[in-house]
C-alpha cells in the first residue's frame, strides 16, 4: 500500500520506538503523549517537543540509555520513555 | 506566651537578639560546581542541620567580605524550581521564604557554562521569584578547553544580572564574587526576562499573582502559569487554599482556552527556547571539526561492557575492603585507647562500684563505641566524596541500574548497600548520593539487613561449634555465604512493600546526568570527610551514649545482695573452685538477676518456639544495644567470664555442653542455624538506629526498622526451628 501524502523524507526517517534506538544513532523527539510516565520532569530536563538528541551508548546491562541533549549527557530508563514519540534524523 | 504582667516587665531585660546578617542563598542545578563554590566561600564555617519535619539537610555557613559578616545557605541541587520532591520543595519555600518568613537578600545562582542551556532553564524560573539575583559562572575553562567562547557582557545584558566567571580548580574568581556579593547587596537588583510567552497568558498571570499576593500568599508567576496551563490535581490543589480567586481563576483559563493558548508543555517549551537563544547568542559555537572529548575516551573504558565492569568490580572491592579490613587496625587502636582508659580510671573509682561500673561499662564504652564508628566514616567518605568529585559516581550508578532497578531502587544504591556489608552505619550516611527522597529512604531502611562485620563473630562461633564438626568445611563456607546472601535476598520483598506501601511520596522517573570527568577537588574531599564526622559524632553519637547509659543500668541493677554473694563464693569453694570461677558465677547470678536477666527469664517462652532458653534469650537482649555484645553475653551467662569475641576458646566447649532442664542438649545445628539467621535479620545496633534517626530526621523510621527487623528475625528463627523438628532435624 502506498500513501500518497507522505512528505518526502519520511522513507528516511520514520518512527521509532525510544527502546529500539541504536548506539551512535540521532533523533527527535516528534510527540510527548501522555501516559503514567512523569514526563513533565523529563521535559524540565530539556526532552521539549522538535528536541534532537544523539544516543551516545546503552548500559551493559541493556538499561538505562545514554542520550547527548542540549548539550549535556543524560541517561533514561527505557521504561520511562514510553511517552516520547521519536524519529530518526540521519546525518 | 504568659498572660501575667512580668511578661512585659521582663521584655527589656532579655537580650537584644543579634543585628541579623543578611542571607545570602546559594542555588543551583545538581553538578554545577555549587558545593565548590559554598566550601569556597564559607570553609570549614558550616553548620548542618535539618529542615524541620523533611529528611533535606540544611547547610547554613558565613562569608566575611570588607569586615561584614554574611550568611549563605546552600539549597539543595536541583533541576526545577517547580516543586515534585522534597528537596525541591524545601529550595523553592526557602527561596519564597515560606520557611523561616525570612527571604534571603540576595541569590547567587550558579550556572555551569559548559552545559548552559539547561541550567538556564532553572535561572528563568529562579527569576520569576523577584528577588535581588546574581550570576556566577562556573566551568568557564572547561567551555575555552572546548574550542568556544563566551561574550559576558552579552549574557549578562540577556540575563540582567552581573556576572562573575570562576575558573575551575584554582578557585579563581572567588574574591571577585565576594566583592560582587557585597555590592550587590548594596544595590540591589532584580532581573527582570522576557520569556515570550503570550502576552494573553502573561497579563492574566499578572492580574492573578497580585491578586493572590493581596491574600497573602507567595506564588511565583511560574505556579500560576502552570496552574493556569494545566488541570492536573496539583493545579487544583493550588486552588484549593485561595477560594476567593477560583472564580476570577476558572474564568481566566477559559479565556486562554477560547484563544488557544492553553497547552500543558507551554511553560516549559518557552522556558527552552528562550533558554536556546541565549546560549547560541552568547557561546560561540567550536571551530573546526568536533573531536571525541577526554570524557568520552575515558567513558569508552569505563563504561564498557567488560572493562568497565571489571574496573567497576575492582574500586568497589577497594572501597569495600577499605572499609572491611583497612580500617579494623586504626578502630582496634581507637578501641585498645579506650579500653586503657577504662582500666586506668577503674582503680581510681574503685571506693565507689556504682560509678565505677557506670563510667567504665556505661559512659566510656558507650563514647569508644561511638569512636570506633569514626574511621570506616572517615574512610567511605573519602572514596564517595573522590568517586562524586571526579563524576565516576554517577558511571557507577549507570552500569549498575539495571540490577538495582527491577527490585524499585536505582543504580545510586549499590555503594550505599554495598558500604552495609562492612557496616550498615556509613552504609546509611552514604545514601545521601541518592538526590531521590523516596528511594533514598528505602536504601536507608533495609541497609541495616545487609550482614555487616559485627556479626561475623556470631556466624563464626555457631558454625564452628555446631556446623563444621558435623557436616565438614564445604558446608561450614555454604553457611557463611547463605549468611550474608539472606540479607540481600530479604531485601528485595522488604523494598518492593516500601515503595509500594509504606513511604509516600511521587515516584519520580530515574535522571542521571554523566557530567564530565574531573579532578577531584581535595578541599571538598576533607571537608566533606569532616563534616560528616562531625554530624555523625554530634547528632549520632549523643544517642548512642545516652543509650549504652541506659542499657548498662538495665543489666546493673538490681545489685546482688552481699549475702547471697558470700554463699556463691562458699559454694564454689566448697566445690574446691577457684576465686576466678567463684567470680564468674557471681557475674552470672549477676546478670541473670538484673532487669535484663529478669526479662530474660520472662520472656523465655516466647523464644522456645526457636529453640532458645533464657540464657540465649538474655544475651540476645544484651545485645541489642550491639550486636558486638553477643558473645562476651554468652561469655558471661555461661559462667566463662568476659569471652574474647576474636577467640571464644572453650565457649565454644560451654555451648557443647549447655542442656535444657530436660537433659537435651540446648544446641544442635538447627539451633545454630536458628540463632544465627536470627542474628542476621535482627536489628541489634542501636548506631545503626540513632543514624537513621539523623538522616531521616525522625523517629519514626528507626522505630520502624526495629520493629520489622526484630519480626522477621523472629519469624524466621521459629519457622526454622519448627520446621526443621518437624522435618526430623533436631
Amino acid at each position: 500500500m502506498i500513501a500518497p501524502n507522505l512528505p518526502k523524507n519520511a522513507a528516511k526517517s520514520p518512527k521509532i520506538a525510544f527502546s529500539d534506538l541504536k548506539k551512535g544513532m540521532r533523533a527527535r523527539i516528534v510527540q510527548i503523549v501522555d501516559c503514567s510516565c512523569e514526563l513533565e520532569r523529563l521535559q524540565e530536563m530539556g526532552l521539549t517537543e522538535d528536541t534532537e538528541f544523539k544516543v551516545i551508548k546503552v548500559a551493559p546491562f541493556g538499561d538505562p540509555v545514554e542520550i547527548e541533549v542540549r548539550g549535556y549527557r543524560l541517561c533514561l530508563r527505557k521504561k520511562e520513555t514510553s511517552c516520547f514519540e521519536v524519529e530518526r534524523i540521519d546525518d | 506566651m504568659r498572660s501575667n504582667g512580668l511578661t512585659t516587665s521582663e521584655a527589656p531585660l532579655a537580650p537584644a537578639s543579634p543585628p541579623t546578617e543578611p542571607i545570602i542563598a546559594i542555588v543551583g542545578n545538581p553538578n554545577a560546581g555549587k558545593t565548590t563554590l559554598f566550601n569556597s566561600l564559607t570553609g570549614s564555617h558550616q553548620k548542618v542541620g535539618n529542615y524541620p519535619g523533611v529528611t533535606v539537610e540544611k547547610i547554613v555557613g558565613h562569608v566575611r567580605v570588607e569586615g561584614h559578616s554574611y550568611e549563605v545557605i546552600d539549597i539543595p541541587g536541583l533541576y526545577s524550581l517547580h516543586p515534585q520532591s522534597e528537596d525541591e520543595r524545601v529550595a523553592a519555600d526557602t527561596i519564597s521564604g515560606a520557611i523561616d518568613g525570612r527571604k534571603p537578600d540576595l541569590v547567587v545562582c550558579v550556572l555551569d557554562a559548559s552545559n548552559l542551556e539547561r541550567n538556564l532553564f532553572l535561572f528563568s524560573q529562579l527569576a520569576e521569584f523577584g528577588l535581588p539575583t546574581l550570576v556566577a559562572l562556573t566551568m568557564v575553562d572547561r567551555v575555552k578547553g572546548d574550542g568556544r567562547e563566551i561574550d559576558l557582557t552579552r549574557l549578562s545584558n540577556l540575563l540582567d544580572v552581573e556576572i562573575v566567571p570562576l575558573v575551575g580548580h584554582k578557585s579563581k574568581g572567588i574574591e571577585e564574587l565576594k566583592q560582587a556579593i557585597a555590592r550587590n547587596l548594596e544595590e540591589p537588583h532584580v532581573p527582570h526576562l522576557d520569556l515570550g510567552l503570550p502576552v494573553a497568558l502573561e497579563s492574566k498571570v499578572a492580574a492573578l499573582r497580585e491578586r493572590t499576593a493581596r491574600l497573602g500568599a507567595t506564588f511565583s508567576s511560574s505556579q500560576i502559569r502552570r496552574a493556569l496551563l494545566r488541570t492536573d490535581n496539583e493545579a487544583e490543589g493550588f486552588l484549593e487554599s485561595f477560594p476567593e480567586v477560583q472564580e476570577a481563576f476558572e474564568e481566566a483559563r477559559k479565556q486562554l482556552l477560547e484563544e488557544g493558548v492553553v497547552q500543558p508543555t507551554l511553560d516549559v517549551s518557552s522556558r527552552y527556547a528562550w533558554a536556546g537563544m541565549v546560549h547560541r547568542a552568547a557561546v560561540s559555537t567550536p571551530k573546526g571539526p568536533k573531536r571525541k572529548s577526554l570524557t568520552d575516551k575515558i567513558d569508552l573504558i569505563l563504561t564498557h561492557r567488560v572493562a568497565g565492569l571489571a574496573i567497576f568490580a575492582g574500586i568497589m572491592m577497594l572501597v569495600f575492603q577499605s572499609i572491611y579490613s583497612f580500617a579494623k587496625p586504626v578502630m582496634d587502636g581507637i578501641q585498645y585507647c579506650f579500653d586503657w582508659l577504662s582500666s586506668w580510671i577503674s582503680p581510681h573509682l574503685a571506693g565507689i562500684p556504682i560509678l565505677q561500673s557506670m563510667i567504665v561499662k556505661g559512659l566510656i564504652a558507650g563514647v569508644g563505641g561511638v569512636m570506633v564508628f569514626l574511621p570506616q566514616i572517615l574512610i567511605l567518605f573519602f572514596f564517595i566524596a573522590v568517586l562524586e568529585g571526579t563524576g565516576y559516581l554517577s558511571r557507577a550508578a549507570f552500569l549498575m541500574d539495571k540490577l538495582l532497578g527491577w527490585c524499585g531502587l536505582n543504580g545510586r544504591a549499590f555503594i550505599p548497600l554495598l558500604s552495609s556489608f562492612a557496616c550498615a552505619i556509613p552504609g546509611i550516611m552514604a545514601a545521601r548520593v541518592m538526590p531521590d527522597q523516596k528511594s533514598r529512604l528505602a536504601t536507608i531502611l533495609v541497609a541495616p539487613l545487609m550482614s555487616c562485620s559485627a556479626r561475623l563473630p556470631v556466624y563464626l562461633l555457631l558454625i564452628s561449634a555446631f556446623i563444621e564438626p558435623k557436616f565438614g568445611p564445604i558446608w561450614a563456607a555454604v553457611a557463611l555465604f547463605g549468611m550474608h546472601f539472606l540479607g540481600l535476598v530479604i531485601a528485595v520483598p522488604v523494598i518492593w512493600i516500601l515503595q509500594k506501601k509504606i513511604i509516600k511520596g511521587r515516584k519520580l522517573p530515574f535522571l542521571l546526568e554523566l557530567p564530565p570527568y574531573q579532578w577531584p577537588r581535595w578541599r571538598d574531599v576533607w571537608l566533606a570527610m569532616y563534616f560528616r564526622s562531625r554530624v555523625f559524632v554530634k547528632t549520632a553519637g549523643t544517642v548512642i551514649v545516652l543509650m549504652s547509659i541506659v542499657i548498662w543500668g538495665l543489666s546493673y541493677f538490681p545489685r546482688l545482695g552481699h549475702t547471697q554473694q558470700a554463699q556463691i563464693r562458699q559454694t564454689i569453694v566448697a566445690q574446691k573452685g577457684s576465686p576466678d570461677e567463684a567470680q564468674q558465677k557471681i557475674d552470672e547470678a549477676q546478670l541473670e538477676g538484673s532487669l535484663l536477666g529478669r526479662f530474660g527469664h520472662t520472656i523465655e517462652p516466647v523464644f522456645e518456639p526457636a529453640g532458645f532458653d533464657w540464657r540465649v534469650t538474655t544475651s540476645i537482649l544484651a545485645a541489642f544495644p550491639a550486636r558486638e555484645m553477643v558473645v562476651p553475653s554468652l561469655g558471661i551467662i555461661f559462667s566463662l567470664g568476659d569471652v574474647d569475641p576474636d577467640h571464644p576458646g572453650n565457649l565454644k566447649q560451654a555451648l557443647h555442653d549447655a542442656h535444657w532442664p530436660s537433659g537435651k542438649p540446648l544446641f544442635t545445628p538447627l539451633t545454630s542455624v536458628g540463632l544465627m539467621v536470627f542474628f542476621a535479620l535482627c536489628c541489634q545496633c542501636m548506631s545503626t538506629l540513632a543514624t537513621i534517626k539523623r538522616e531521616t530526621n525522625s523517629w519514626k523510621w528507626p522505630l520502624f526498622v526495629f520493629t520489622y527487623m526484630t519480626a522477621l528475625a523472629y519469624i524466621f528463627a521459629v519457622a526454622i526451628f519448627q520446621i526443621g523438628r518437624a522435618l526430623g532435624a533436631a
